[in-house]
């Protein structure tokens, strides 16, 4: 379970986040979605110990986030970044092993080993896996950066924006990889989502920020409403039920 | 599963790359003024005392500070994030020679131990400095970093001559900024065997400096110690940089040169590559004096000087040779 308990947070005079509380229960996926200069974002690198926090207090397992020691957070939570600039030259098989670094510091044991086989395989990265990543694509590089991520084999898994670059196929493909280790193996996924259908498609709960606070929050299909989807974007949209999954027609 | 250091002919590369290495060394000990035929060291007690007090001194001195500026430049690079800087171009070495002068000037006895120390302190803060002005520059614009390392390293230099110039210590710091090897004699090098040490050290913290080169937010997520990482690598780039100029002067472009290469051909994953640079920088430190041995023989042109011709031709090829590649 992720707690946030009266979070704030100014950045050079501008309020970034204003007294923002919620529960992200343990286990499914949760859906942070929100116009530009929401603050998810920077929510999620609170959360994630990427940034002090300024007020309020966030735990993770019960564990505060601002004083438990990094390495043991890193072995229960993982976070992926909107666009890192990682720019090293590692073959993505080395850089993807890396997600592994927090679990036996220095010396890979075989099950790490499988474990980044198998991270490769998932993300079609197999055929990849000797290349240097600064002659991959944006796309691949994102799914190496997104294979790291998994690699860490966290309880918890923290995504800005993870499906920038990704074609339809590789998009499909992490949306309903996340679906399933949520499914499968009880882990928590919080996924900042530019695309308001993937949201509603793949996610349990939609958490809907703007202007630095929660707005909305709740189960998928009680967020992802026509009056709510207007006071969060700011225009109408019509919501329909396309083929059994709640379809957004934000374009219409 | 994991790549080796150079594919899968990497026992190959390591046999070639030591054979080189010996080489270099060898002919080190045997190129120079003093008459020494390699029969004659059994015979002759004379040419064993050459090569204990002068020639095996300079050799192990240019096999030194070589591989240990071709990983300072590797550590300032990662630290940087950004391939074309190293200590002699952004402010490091200038530093380090501005920290000898004060010493000189308030302890004229001061040992080399004690003027290296001193050196480092300053380094470190030239360093440190260099290092949070060029996080500010916009990353979008890599060759901005270099030029205001060169810049930066620019203005320091030209302070730390005009200090030398009021004071009369011009000769002095001629000599700082200036990598020359001629002046090795042995009880004169040992300090860099620090130097090596620190290579060590880096070599064993090889995959934390990796990480450190995946960003900030990627280290810290991945629950790295990044702020005392990054201290780590300035204190190692400042203790070697500082340790070389005091007791050989300035050499130029080995940090710039070696790992460049070597990331060329084998990444940068450091486990894998960090012994590659060194080594590559000893060669190239060997291989620099023993042409400035023989250029123009029987006198000698300073390691620094054939450094800074071999090395900014060797880093052109690679700039112009990464454009038509990518």
């Amino acid at each position: 379970m992720i707690e946030i308990a009266g979070v704030s947070l100014a950045l050079g005079g501008s309020r970034i986040l204003d007294n923002v509380s919620l529960t992200v229960p343990k286990g499914g996926v949760t859906a942070l979605v929100g116009p530009n200069g929401a603050g998810k974002s920077s929510l999620l690198s609170l959360i994630a110990r990427l940034r002090p926090l300024q007020s309020g207090r966030i735990t993770v397992d019960g564990l505060p986030v601002d004083t438990t020691p990094s390495r043991q957070l890193a072995k229960i939570m993982a976070i992926l970044r909107q666009d890192p600039g990682v720019v090293s030259r590692l073959r993505v098989v080395e850089l993807v092993g890396f997600g592994r670094f927090p679990h036996h510091r220095g010396r890979l044991t075989a099950e790490d080993r499988e474990i980044i086989a198998a991270s490769l395989e998932q993300f079609d990265l197999s055929d990849l896996a000797l290349r240097f990543i600064d002659t991959l694509s944006g796309g691949q590089r994102q799914r190496a950066l997104v294979a790291m991520t998994f690699c860490q084999g966290t309880d918890y898994i923290l995504l800005d924006e993870p499906l920038n670059n990704l074609d339809m196929f590789h998009a499909r493909n992490l949306m309903r990889t996340l679906r399933r280790i949520a499914d499968e193996h009880g882990k928590t996924v919080l996924i900042v989502l530019h695309d308001i259908n993937h949201a509603a498609s793949y996610a349990d709960r939609v958490v809907a920020m703007k202007d630095g606070a929660v707005v909305a929050m709740g189960e998928t299909g009680d967020v992802i409403r026509p009056d709510i989807l207007e006071s969060i974007f700011g225009f109408s949209m019509r919501v329909e039920n396309v083929a059994g999954r709640l379809t957004v027609l934000h374009h219409a | 599963m994991t790549a080796g250091s150079l594919g899968s002919q990497g026992f190959a590369y390591q046999a070639i790359g030591a054979a080189t290495l010996l080489a270099l060394f060898v002919a080190s000990l045997f190129v120079g003024v003093g008459e020494l035929a390699i029969g004659s060291l059994a015979a002759d007690p004379e040419a064993l005392r050459l090569i204990m007090i002068s020639r095996l001194p300079r050799t192990l001195a240019a096999l030194l500070a070589g591989s240990a500026l071709a990983i300072a430049g590797l550590v300032m690079q990662t630290l940087a994030r950004n391939r074309f800087v190293e200590p002699s171009t952004a402010g490091t070495a200038q530093s380090a020679a501005l920290g000898i002068l004060v010493v000189t000037l308030v302890w004229p006895d001061a040992s080399l131990g004690w003027k290296a120390a001193g050196a480092a302190v300053t380094a470190l803060a030239g360093t440190s400095v260099f290092l949070m002005l060029a996080h500010r520059l916009p990353p979008t614009q890599p060759f901005l970093v270099p030029l205001f390392g060169l810049v930066y390293g620019g203005v320091i230099g030209a302070a730390a001559t005009f200090a030398a110039w009021h004071l009369d210590l011009l000769q002095y710091l001629e000599v700082w900024m200036t990598g020359e090897f001629s002046g090795v004699l042995r009880g004169r090098y040992e300090l860099l065997w620090v130097a090596g040490a620190l290579v060590v050290l880096a070599w064993w913290t090889a995959d934390r400096l990796t990480m450190l080169s995946l960003g900030r937010d990627v280290s810290i997520g991945l629950g790295l110690n990044y702020t005392g990482m990054l201290r780590l690598g300035l204190v190692i780039v400042s203790a070697i940089t500082a340790l070389t100029v005091v007791v050989v002067g300035t050499i130029p472009f080995v940090g710039l040169v070696a790992p460049n290469i070597i990331s060329r051909f084998a990444g940068e994953n450091l486990r894998h590559t960090l012994p590659w640079v060194a080594g590559g920088g000893a060669a190239l430190g060997l291989a620099c004096d023993i042409i400035g041995r023989l250029i123009r023989f029987p006198y000698e042109v300073p390691v620094g000087t054939i450094l800074g011709v071999v090395g900014a031709v060797l880093f052109l090829v690679l700039l112009l040779g990464r454009n038509s590649n990518d």
